[in-house]
């Protein structure tokens, strides 16, 4: 999701020539609120007993994918299906929505999931779909809203720590010295620091630096959900350690370092360590192709190991009109054989556990990003809790000279606003 | 008799003013019908969503839907939490955009159309098509240009280091200009009622902030694409004041910048009026450099209530508060307008007066 979101900042932007030229040309101040009638984003299902699948892709191998398994479905089913790509995924879907013609099956990223959830527009099919044990209890967890699974999780990916082997080697490092501890990861950082390089860079916003407050044993919210925990000592302890190495300058926010993320700094050879997910080896390969790395989990805090996943699952509409076949084809992809086959072709991490051993084969460097998923925490996706992780997020830029207790208290207060707006 | 002779005169003459009439609404009729059906009933329901509960799942004339009064409103101007100050934050940022955009590209237009209007300038379609040429491009593509130019190591900062000038990472750097240069002054924390008192959610100390580098950055980009297009009217009126004016004030002996700035300017009073009002607007509803280039980053310095309005409604599935920040901008834009109106009206009055008691003086 991060990836392709910043594939859309960075290069792409064909994302809102259209819709952007639609609304210079109308007034843009008030097209927040109104909904032209114009439906443009729905399925038209209807009765002809057909699906509409509407995916956010990173690309043609994931249309290409998903089009095919979903093409294979409909041969055996008999019910024929259409895939189509959304240019702007949430602007597309709640266009649909309000409509009240959505696809019937379609993409939700776990931070838009509440909202849907809460309006009523998702259809909660969690206990229609039988082997729910095999995906990943806490990506399970990541998409029940109010005690009910309402749909199944798609795939997901974890952070770990992407290291240059040469620079390693340069600087004397070897294979025992991978860090599995904060004091080594200083240590390292420090030894790599150097040459108009700093040791790891990562991007200034909580999706990274949270897995510091994880593997200080800090959350964001109570297990149960109700309260915030923004502001525990855990939190705090890992904050001032990030504080501590941003200042002496063996951490950087990438773009300090002039880079629009971690794996940007990484690749142009500003950094010598990121924190990133597993779509930087498409990143790499693509763009840094004579970049050799290789990915280890990131190393244990005060309160463990620990690091962020996210993930997204498969919708589908409360509107729509042929439920349970839509139910039918979210069994068929999320099964273990085609998890495998779309984590081939297009690397992404399988959503069951059952598929893990055949990720692991299929890509052998990568086994860190999937056995991190043992120790992965949940990011905060609250209804309303976006805004929250935005401002959290505009605060961690100034880590370096704030003061992270007011960071996180401030964060605290706004956090348990939201979730006792949620209650 | 008389009366039936008059009669059909006067029927007939009627029944040719209503067929007249009749004729004059079928012409305009698909301008209205389009008009209705794409602006006056997508507002109307925007203002009545801006009123209710709608989170966006079917219509919001559905049965479901409840009117909230000035919930939302209230909320984003009064709750105090971080919608309020996500408000304010906005409203700021856009204070100095429209601050800085507005008086810097009215200026430059008109300087750029006063040069390209000479008799004398060589090459003059040349320049008018190059200065224009910003104008009629995507501002998509126009902010993805920027996007490179303002890099650490892009071509602006290249050009910075030959004077010895490490220029910033501009779209990554929130600080504002105002606190920039306190700092320099050595002001570095808030005196305590600057930081204690605030308004729309933010202390006193964040709206004197200015504007952050990035939106620096946006605001050279909205003087480099607009001006082109404000020089354009700009020209037109001054090729429609009439040679012999400036002759008379030539022969009366006034200086190039006399006959500028008496006679030229005054002359523009109205498309001065057009300008400043099309800046005020475009500027109050930046969003599609805003959506291709930061999101509202770094630090939400670049949030602008155009964008927060699309995000709380599209991302949030706030639709009442986005609608409500849509109309509050819409206040916003109306106040400013009124405003500056009035400004320029009372300035048109005032020296003709002067003028006519110094003409007095002058004769004596």
């Amino acid at each position: 999701m991060r990836a392709h979101l910043m594939a859309r900042r960075l290069g792409g932007l064909t994302a809102g020539i259209a819709g952007l030229m639609a609304l210079a040309a109308c007034g843009s101040g008030f097209s927040g609120g109104g909904t032209s009638p114009t439906g443009t984003a729905g399925g038209t299902g209807g009765g002809s007993g057909s699906l509409t699948v509407l995916i956010g892709s990173s690309g043609d191998a994931e249309t290409q994918a998903v089009t095919q398994a979903v093409s294979s479905w409909s041969a055996t089913s008999g019910t024929p299906a259409t895939v189509r790509p959304a240019s702007n995924l949430n602007q597309e879907l709640a266009q649909g929505f309000a409509s009240g013609q959505p696809p019937d099956v379609f993409y939700v990223s776990a931070d838009s999931f509440q909202g849907y959830a809460a309006n009523g527009s998702l259809l909660a099919y969690g206990d229609k779909l039988g082997a729910v044990s095999d995906f990943y209890p806490s990506l399970v967890q990541q998409f029940t809203y109010k005690g009910k699974l309402y749909c199944a999780p798609k795939d997901f990916s974890t952070l770990a720590l992407v290291i240059n082997t040469d620079d390693w080697t340069a600087a004397g490092l070897t294979d025992a010295d991978i860090p599995t501890t904060w004091d080594q990861l200083a240590a390292d950082a420090k030894k790599l620091t150097g040459n108009g390089r700093v040791g790891l860079a990562f991007n200034g916003e909580y999706a990274r630096i949270g897995v510091f407050l994880a593997q200080a044993g800090g959350t964001m919210v109570s297990a149960d959900g109700k309260t915030a925990t923004v502001d525990s000592s855990a939190n705090v302890a890992a904050l001032t350690y990030v504080q501590t190495h941003l200042k002496d300058g063996t951490f950087a926010y990438a773009s300090t370092v002039g880079a629009g993320w971690g794996g940007e700094a990484f690749g142009t050879g500003k950094a010598a360590m990121t924190i990133e997910g597993n779509w930087i080896t498409g990143a790499m390969t693509s763009n840094y192709p004579n970049v050799k790395y290789k990915v280890v989990p990131l190393p244990a805090g005060p309160g463990g190991k620990g690091t962020l996943q996210f993930t997204n699952c498969w919708g589908i509409a409360a509107d729509s009109k042929n439920q349970d076949k839509a139910i039918d084809l979210v069994k068929y992809l999320t099964a273990t054989d085609r998890q495998v086959g779309f984590a081939k072709a297009f690397g992404v991490m399988p959503s069951v556990q059952s598929a893990a051993a055949a990720y692991k084969s299929q890509f052998p460097e990568l086994t860190a990003f999937i056995d991190s998923a043992s120790f992965a925490q949940n990011t905060v996706t609250a209804n309303g809790a976006a805004a929250v992780i935005t401002d959290f997020n505009s605060k961690l830029e100034g880590l370096a000279t704030g003061d992270p207790k007011a960071i996180l208290s401030s964060v605290q207060t706004n956090l348990q606003a939201v979730l006792n707006q949620n209650q | 008799m008389t009366a039936v002779a008059a009669g059909p005169v006067r029927r007939r003459k009627y029944r040719s003013v209503t067929r007249r009439n009749g004729a004059g609404w079928v012409f305009i009729a698909p301008a209205v019908v389009l008009l209705v059906v794409f602006l006056v009933v997508p507002v109307l329901m925007a203002l009545w969503v801006s009123f209710s509960d709608w989170r966006g799942r079917g219509s919001p004339l559905a049965a479901g839907v409840s009117f909230v009064g000035f919930k939302n409103y209230s909320t984003l101007l009064l709750g105090g939490g971080l919608t309020t100050a996500d408000l304010g934050t906005s409203l700021r940022n856009n204070f100095y955009y429209v601050l800085f955009v507005v008086p810097v590209q009215t200026v430059l237009s008109l300087v750029l159309a006063f040069l390209v209007n000479r008799r004398m300038l060589r090459g003059k379609g040349f320049f008018r098509t190059a200065y224009y040429f910003p104008s009629v491009t995507s501002s998509v593509a126009i902010t993805v240009l920027w996007l490179f130019l303002f890099t650490s190591t892009g071509a602006i900062n290249g050009v910075l280091g030959w004077v010895g000038w490490h220029g910033p990472n501009w779209f990554s750097e929130p600080s504002g200009l105002i606190h920039l240069l306190l700092g320099k002054l050595g002001v570095q924390q808030p005196p305590g009622p600057l930081a204690n008192h605030g308004f729309v959610g933010i202390s006193w100390w964040e709206w004197l902030a200015g504007p952050s580098v990035a939106m620096t950055a946006f605001i050279l980009m909205a003087v480099f694409t607009t001006s082109g297009t404000f020089m354009l009217l700009f020209l037109a009126a001054l090729q429609s004041i009439p040679a012999d004016v400036d002759e008379a004030a030539m022969m009366d002996g006034a200086t190039a910048f006399q006959r500028f700035r008496r006679i030229t300017v005054p002359m523009l009073r109205p498309t001065i009026f057009t300008v400043v009002t099309l800046g005020l607007i475009g500027c109050w509803q930046v969003f599609d450099q805003i959506y291709t280039g930061t999101q509202g980053g770094p630090g939400k310095t670049t949030l602008t209530p155009a964008f927060l309005s699309y995000q709380s409604a599209f991302n949030e599935q706030k639709w009442g508060s986005g609608a409500a920040v849509a109309f509050i901008l819409f206040v916003i834009i109306v106040v400013f307008t009124v405003l500056q109106r009035l400004v320029l009206r009372e300035r048109d009055t005032v020296p003709r007066r002067k003028r006519f008691v110094r003409g007095e003086g002058g004769t004596r």
